[in-house]
């Protein structure tokens, strides 16, 4: 069932030292540092997995499934995001990387290589006759959509309705496997082999969808232990590798995909976090509705800059530019059948995308306005420095939590110190010398 | 229960276009989070935004500020400029006094105060030429 509170991560308190780097780096301000260890507030996070990037005490656990938990299927396929491919030192060919998956424990391994190039022609044919609310929003990156449907809930009509190619090559994936072994395509355990922890979401949220056709995923940073050595048997067996990822697959890991058929002046391309949620906030004003489709990546570098690749970004970025041209184009010559399957509707979105904005202030609008009253009047006493020290990354996030009874104002360092003056000026019985210094001034502190 | 109200001012500055859109911003996240309905404070953003905006690249400076009742959302802006002459002409779709600098920014399509209209219940635009002008926008909340 579709779950806004399921995520794709969890903090391990007994790793945790409470740094706060999570806290600091969070683009929807999802983490607290409560009692020396970060939590997560569930109904903020978009699982982008920039708090596994930074953490330096791999406290921060992705969900995804151990390589060896995966045996226990009859069959399973990996479908590995091109971004695995550029993980390997030496320019490894993807067909290679697909046949040491088969010899890890994975009963087949199929690529983006079709459906990578059917999703960019039907994002083509979708968009040249699109006449609703502009811009569309690209619905490809898992993050991206959970932002839009908790920040941004009244732009959930414009995330593009069409399905991801890693959903599309999962189904066919599916049915060809069930062709091949006489399995029905129930007992067929699709993997996804991801970059980052968001794709996860998006199999067990299934936005979008009634399900996902992909059933698990897999971390590359777990697999890629066990695939590099098997990398280097295939490639010292001198075995025949008969198929390989196509340059259109490819390129969902790391490069712009915007329809051909619309003028540049109609897309934009969008990629971070910071820079989303600039471009959605001004989506939200009314400033891009002349733009057409919007793409937007929660990771600057793409996928294979995802929090659980191994390689560094850029060298990824500059395999996976290479690898793009020697890799053959997909092959679509079955472009027809393509069109009158996506007047069919086989490649849509069948469910409306679901909307979840975090809890208001107050459940009636009379409490929330009391409630902001109250966060105005304690912000305003704050520093406004945003030091973090009372565990919450900004002075109002920190006024909202003790509006909302998850902290107390003497958390704040500053306040604190104002307090503790006020005490001892009473203490000392001098409250003639110690002059109007009342609760009001944490400025004081300063 | 009829006198809850929450006020917040926000100081614009003209021509800072670093910082232009920033009340706006603030305004639709303190409407989000109060819970109100989504189609409401979309109205409400693209209105303050358009204000906002008109704020920046006409006036020296001016202050906005949101006002939430249970009833209504009320958006006061007052700004010290050079005021509209003639308020009618300034509300007709498609006129514009943009310089050729703010219309490379993408403004001047003389949208603007058409647009605010289009998303408020209630306008009034006030003004003394020279001195500045008041615009008072409110959306009902239901």
């Amino acid at each position: 069932m579709s779950d806004p509170h399921y995520h794709s991560i969890r903090f391990d308190a007994s790793a945790c030292h409470g740094c706060m780097a999570c806290m600091r780096v969070c683009p929807t301000q999802a983490v607290r540092v409560r009692h020396g260890s970060a939590e997560m507030i569930e109904d903020r996070c978009i699982d982008c997995g920039e708090c596994i990037k930074v953490c330096p005490k791999g406290a921060v656990v992705p969900l995804t499934a151990s390589p060896a938990g995966l045996r226990e299927f009859d069959y399973n396929i990996a479908i590995p995001s091109p971004a695995l491919y550029t993980q390997f030192d030496g320019d490894v060919d993807p067909g290679v990387i697909l046949q040491a998956l088969r010899n890890s424990g994975f009963s087949g391994a199929a690529t983006l290589s079709w459906a990578g190039g059917v999703v960019t022609e039907v994002l083509d044919l979708f968009l040249s006759d699109y006449r609703g609310p502009a811009p569309l929003i690209s619905s490809f990156c898992p993050s991206v959509v959970r932002l839009v449907q908790i920040k941004y809930p009244e732009l959930v009509d414009q995330l593009l309705p069409i399905l991801s190619p890693r959903e599309v090559a999962a189904r066919e994936a599916k049915l060809t496997a069930s062709a091949e072994t006489g399995l029905p395509v129930d007992r067929i355990h699709a993997v996804y082999v991801t970059p980052c922890p968001a794709k996860l979401v998006s199999i067990v949220d299934h936005p979008g969808m009634e399900a996902s056709y992909i059933d698990s995923a897999v971390a590359i940073s777990d697999l890629f232990p066990l695939l590099a050595p098997a990398i280097r048997e295939v490639q010292a067996s001198g075995v025949d590798i008969p198929e390989t990822e196509s340059s259109a697959g490819l390129g969902w890991a790391f490069s712009v995909n915007l329809p051909s058929t619309l003028s540049e002046e109609h897309t934009l391309s969008v990629w971070g976090l910071p820079n989303v949620l600039r471009i959605l906030d001004d989506i939200d004003k009314g400033r891009l509705h002349r733009y057409t489709f919007v793409e937007c990546h929660a990771c600057f570098e793409g996928c294979v800059s995802g929090a659980l690749t191994v390689e560094n970004p850029y060298v990824a970025r500059s395999r996976a530019l290479r690898l793009q041209h020697s890799l053959p184009k997909p092959d679509l010559t079955d472009l027809d059948e393509i069109r009158a399957r996506h007047e069919r509707g086989e490649f849509r979105t069948s469910v409306p995308f679901a909307v979840w904005p975090p809890r208001p202030l107050g459940r009636d609008i009379v409490t929330a306005i009391a409630r902001m009253q109250e966060r105005d009047r304690l912000a305003a006493r704050l520093p406004g420095i945003d030091c973090g020290a009372c565990g919450a990354p900004t002075c109002t996030t920190f006024a909202e939590d003790v509006v909302m009874g998850h902290a107390g104002e003497a958390e704040c360092v500053f306040v604190h110190q104002d307090q503790l003056r006020d005490r001892l000026a009473r203490l000392a019985g001098g409250a003639a010398e110690s002059g109007p210094a009342g609760p009001g001034s944490a400025e004081g502190g300063r | 229960m009829t006198d809850a109200e929450f006020v917040h001012a926000y100081e614009i500055a003209g021509s800072d276009f670093t910082n232009a859109g920033r009340a706006s911003t603030s305004i639709k996240e303190t409407l989000k989070e109060m819970g109100l309905a989504s189609a409401l404070v979309r109205r409400v953003a693209i209105a303050a935004y358009e204000a906002e905006m008109n704020t920046v690249m006409y006036a020296r400076r001016g202050t906005m500020t949101l006002h939430v009742t249970p009833a209504d959302v009320t958006i006061d802006v007052r700004d010290e400029g050079p005021g509209i002459p003639d308020i009618p002409l300034a509300m007709q779709e498609g006129y514009s006094t943009a310089t050729p600098e703010m219309r490379e920014l993408g403004f001047g399509a003389g949208m603007g105060l058409p647009n605010i209209k289009r998303n408020a219940d209630d306008l009034t635009i006030t003004s003394d030429v020279g001195r500045g002008t008041i615009l008072v926008m409110t959306v009902h909340v239901s």
